[in-house]
């Protein structure tokens, strides 16, 4: 193609910080409080959501170091159990389940489709308090003796055997799915709604399609987890024999309700991180996403195959062979549009213009990460291969792949990418490019040695285990050291980045989608004028007539100042 | 792999198998279960290469300053149809191979010797039909096929041998079975994998592997002096089954001898065949398996009979061929009070 592709990254030193915008339209602490601004409600997220991934990362710490020997040296074994709980509850339900969503999708989705908000603002701020009451409740659970079923709850440890507080989490997590329940539903209306004239469902970034398919997920599965918890609690409290086999339950049916949502729920968690990537990639290679159709579909085949896959857990808790045979299958048919994806990325990368800042070496991190963790995610879907490696270590390093490897590496990477649009202004790059290296080489020390402890067996929540199986814990552990240092400096430099950082200017990374196209910081309504959407996304050639168009009008316009 | 070189394959999984990847291969499917983790493996290696060296010479190759111009392209049919049918094609054969092994470690022969496992907070005890009883520790023969019948008495617990590739959950309420052949003498580790509550991670134990001649010599050295069945014709007695389930004409209960494995008609018009599962629901819940032509009048057992009497009550059934052992049972029925001082896990069975 002609030269004109070229599209170089505007000179930063000469933007300004706009006078006007979403985060100094209004003061105090009620303008934070009582807004409908989809923009504030997705920082009031980020910061609930950051302190939530602290308090989950420094439980996740202690289960480390009460790991680095094989007796129960740190903590008493039911300390430790209470522990593991608590660092699934709110990892799972209160950060990894809203983390892309609630801030990125809530400040993104109504910018790149054009609109001045979500369509319904005041259920946006809504579910930011049911998450926060969710979350509290979770705390107070925390601070007032904790919980020890495993974040699973299963039946009937939870409903009779165990003396925590199962109610409140339950509740805890009840209100959560709510949340997730109407940011999903906002999400949807907004999405079928409220886009731009000439934004058609082909123009949509792939980071929309993405949510579309996770906020589908939201709002038929939560539902169904609130049933299982309501159950739960009626067993648990009047001694309703739904599960409990002695007055007539099913045991298995728990779990069958259980993972019904929580299966789907792992992709809510990592369908918005592949939409983060696909935006990433396409920018940073300065070339349309290789088969956006492609890519699209894959999201909503993930959404639709993910909720016939569920039983896919309970391969060795005595379903009939032929249904473990059924859901073996339809496992294998959901691997194949992850796979999809992953390639669709790579050549996305074929002919490009690269370059290599944070958001795509994140974004790199998230591609060999996620592979690895899908591919060990057919070891356990494959019915065989799961008896022996089921409930072990390789369990927990296959959801760490994905879900930390994966996820919080999307994650970081929309951080980066977007904050500059978020805050006005740019992180640090050498030090954000270590941070990122960091966080690769500790998460793979941490979690990798977990594979190879699956293997020998190790079984996943003990907090004691047989001493041959030390040295790759120590090894474990040592690499969350590194791990956590890579989490703590982004926190760091970010902060720094709010007033020292360069600024930003509208378009810093010359992206093509429509959040780009207005200032940064957007201002309330987003646009001054409701914008026209008259290409397709990731048009890179439009960019840069755009650009041309721009410079021309300047030029124009400083003719008559000087004359 | 496999079939291109047979050898290079089998020198492959010796390697792989004897670094410190893989537990110790101690039955006979631990070393098609590794064979299949192995191929796994290596499928895996050559799709995170593949998407590796593309990543790479892509960033090489066209990184700016190599290629300050990006080219756009939209997409390619043919390459997408190739990353959907290859990847699909390698997880197909992965779920072939995996079903088949699954099949075959949840389908037992018929032959194989039968030990009872129950799971509970937080130990294993397992019961031999020859009267032997176990916690925390199993011991099985080389060369014989073993069956386990598993159930939990509370909450789920999961029995993991990793030497034999082998994991089964103990469920509470029904009876879940699993089958292995060990080959190798050898303690083996034995482990809680579902998390049951506080002591889960103490939840372990060992499997000893014994040559058959050892594990003779184990079976007469740790004998109770009574059979699983012998305990439970003392419990058949003690809860005075045979008031009704005897021979007599006016009997008001059905006749147990042969009911074991027999085509039953029940009084809602079901036919089931009485397997272990079946007579452990009629002893707890008999009023939803009552037998065409008996009046609903047995009580529940469920709370009176510990999940161990239920497995000795039906190790006893099994054992009638006819009813001349409950008539018997019957008309001996003060044999209970001199057999009070020996151990009797049964009766202690009903007490918990």
């Amino acid at each position: 193609m002609s030269s004109n592709t070229i599209v170089t990254l505007p000179d930063q030193s000469t933007a300004k910080m706009p006078k006007l915008s979403y985060l100094n339209k209004e003061h105090g602490i009620l303008s934070w409080l009582l807004t409908g601004d989809h923009k504030r409600i997705a920082i009031l997220y980020l910061v609930s959501l950051t302190f939530f991934f602290f308090i989950g990362g420094s439980l996740a710490g202690l289960i480390r170091l009460e790991l680095l020997t094989p007796q129960t040296s740190l903590m008493a074994a039911d300390t430790y159990n209470k522990i593991f709980t608590m660092h699934g509850v709110i990892m799972v339900f209160f950060f990894l389940v809203p983390s892309v969503p609630a801030t990125l999708g809530n400040f993104l989705i109504p910018m790149m489709l054009g609109a001045k908000d979500l369509a319904l603002p005041k259920i946006n701020l809504l579910s930011w308090y049911l998450y926060i009451i969710g979350g509290s409740l979770a705390i107070y659970t925390m601070a007032s003796g904790g919980v020890d079923t495993g974040w699973t709850f299963t039946t009937p440890l939870s409903t009779h055997y165990v003396n925590t507080n199962v109610l409140s989490t339950g509740v805890a997590v009840f209100i959560a799915g709510f949340s997730s329940i109407f940011t999903g539903l906002n999400f949807i209306v907004t999405i079928h709604r409220m886009r731009a004239p000439g934004m058609t469902w082909f123009r949509l970034p792939l980071f929309v399609w993405a949510h579309y398919a996770a906020s589908v997920l939201m709002v038929l599965g939560t539902p169904v987890v609130a049933i299982a918890i309501v159950l739960v609690a009626l067993e648990r409290t009047i001694g309703i024999g739904v599960f409990d086999p002695t007055k007539g339950g099913d045991p298995l049916l728990f779990q069958h309700l259980f993972w019904f949502y929580s299966h789907p729920a792992v992709y809510i968690m990592i369908l918005p991180g592949m939409g983060v990537i696909s935006e990433v990639i396409s920018t940073f290679s300065r070339k349309r996403v290789f088969g956006y159709t492609a890519v699209a579909f894959s999201s909503v085949a993930i959404a639709i195959f993910g909720f016939f896959v569920w039983a896919h857990h309970m391969y060795i808790m005595g379903l009939s062979n032929y249904a473990a045979l059924l859901f073996s299958l339809l496992t294998m048919l959901v691997a194949v549009p992850s796979a999809i994806k992953i390639f669709n990325w790579a050549f996305t990368l074929y002919k490009g213009s690269i370059t290599f800042e944070t958001p795509m070496l994140y974004a790199f991190g998230f591609m060999g990460l996620f592979t690895i963790g899908g591919l060990t995610g057919v070891f356990l879907g494959t019915s065989g291969s799961d008896i022996h490696l089921t409930e072990t270590y390789f369990i927990v390093a296959h959801f760490h792949f994905v879900m930390v490897g994966g996820m919080l590496m999307a994650f970081l990477s929309g951080i980066h990418f977007w904050g500059p649009k978020m805050t006005g202004r740019m992180y640090p790059e050498k030090l954000s490019q270590l941070a990122a290296v960091v966080t690769f080489i500790g998460f793979n020390f941490t979690f990798f040695p977990q594979f190879v402890l699956g293997m020998l067996g190790m079984p996943r929540r003990y907090a004691a285990y047989p001493p041959e199986f030390q040295v790759l814990n120590v090894f474990s552990t040592a690499g969350a050291t590194v791990l956590g240092v890579g989490y703590l400096l982004p926190v760091l430099y970010l902060v720094w980045s709010l007033k020292y950082g360069e600024i930003a200017g509208d378009n810093p990374w010359q992206a093509t989608g429509l959040e780009w196209q207005t200032q940064s910081p957007p201002l309330t309504e987003n646009f001054v004028a409701t914008p026209i959407m008259d290409h397709d996304a990731y048009d890179y050639e439009w960019l840069e007539k755009q650009n041309l168009a721009k410079q021309n009008q300047q030029k124009a316009s400083e003719v008559p100042s000087v004359g | 792999m496999k079939f291109l070189s047979p050898v290079l394959w089998q020198f492959l999984v010796k390697w792989m198998t004897h670094s410190a990847l893989f537990p110790p291969e101690a039955s006979k499917m631990a070393s098609d279960m590794d064979a299949l983790i192995i191929f796994m493996t290596l499928v895996s290696l050559f799709g995170l290469v593949v998407v590796g060296i593309l990543v790479a010479t892509f960033s090489v190759l066209y990184s700016k300053k190599r290629h300050p111009v990006a080219e756009q392209i939209e997409g390619s049919t043919l390459l997408e149809a190739t990353w959907t049918i290859i990847p699909l094609g390698l997880f197909l054969v992965m779920f072939v191979w995996g079903a088949v092994i699954y099949f075959r470690a949840f389908t037992p022969p018929p032959n194989a010797l039968n030990i009872y496992v129950v799971g509970k907070q937080w130990m294993w005890k397992a019961e031999h039909p020859t009267g032997q009883h176990e916690i925390n520790s199993l011991h099985v023969p080389t060369g014989r096929a073993v069956q386990l019948t598993l159930i939990s008495q509370d909450v789920f617990h999961s029995f993991s041998i990793p030497a034999f590739r082998v994991k089964r959950e103990a469920i509470p309420g029904r009876y879940n079975t699993v089958w292995f052949e060990p080959t190798v003498p050898g303690t083996y580790h034995l482990f809680c994998t579902q998390y049951c509550g506080t002591a889960h991670s103490a939840m372990i134990g060992e499997v000893v592997v014994l040559t058959p001649d050892d594990y003779k010599k184990w079976l007469a050295e740790s004998t109770s002096g009574m059979s699983l069945a012998q305990n439970g014709e003392r419990l058949f007695a003690s809860l005075s089954c045979a008031a009704c389930h005897n021979d007599k004409p006016d009997a008001r209960g059905p006749s147990l001898a042969n009911v074991y494995g027999a085509k039953l008609n029940l009084a809602n018009g079901r036919t089931v065949i009485a397997d272990d599962a079946y007579l452990r629901e009629a002893i707890l819940n008999p009023s939803q398996h009552n037998i065409e032509g008996y009046a609903p009048i047995m009580p529940t057992y469920q709370g009176q009979v510990s999940e161990e009497g239920v497995i000795s009550l039906i190790e006893y059934i099994k054992n009638l061929d006819s009813n001349y052992r409950i008539n018997q049972t019957l008309t001996t029925s003060d044999l209970l009070p001199e057999s009070h001082g020996k151990t009797a896990p049964a009766a202690q069975g009903v007490k918990q």
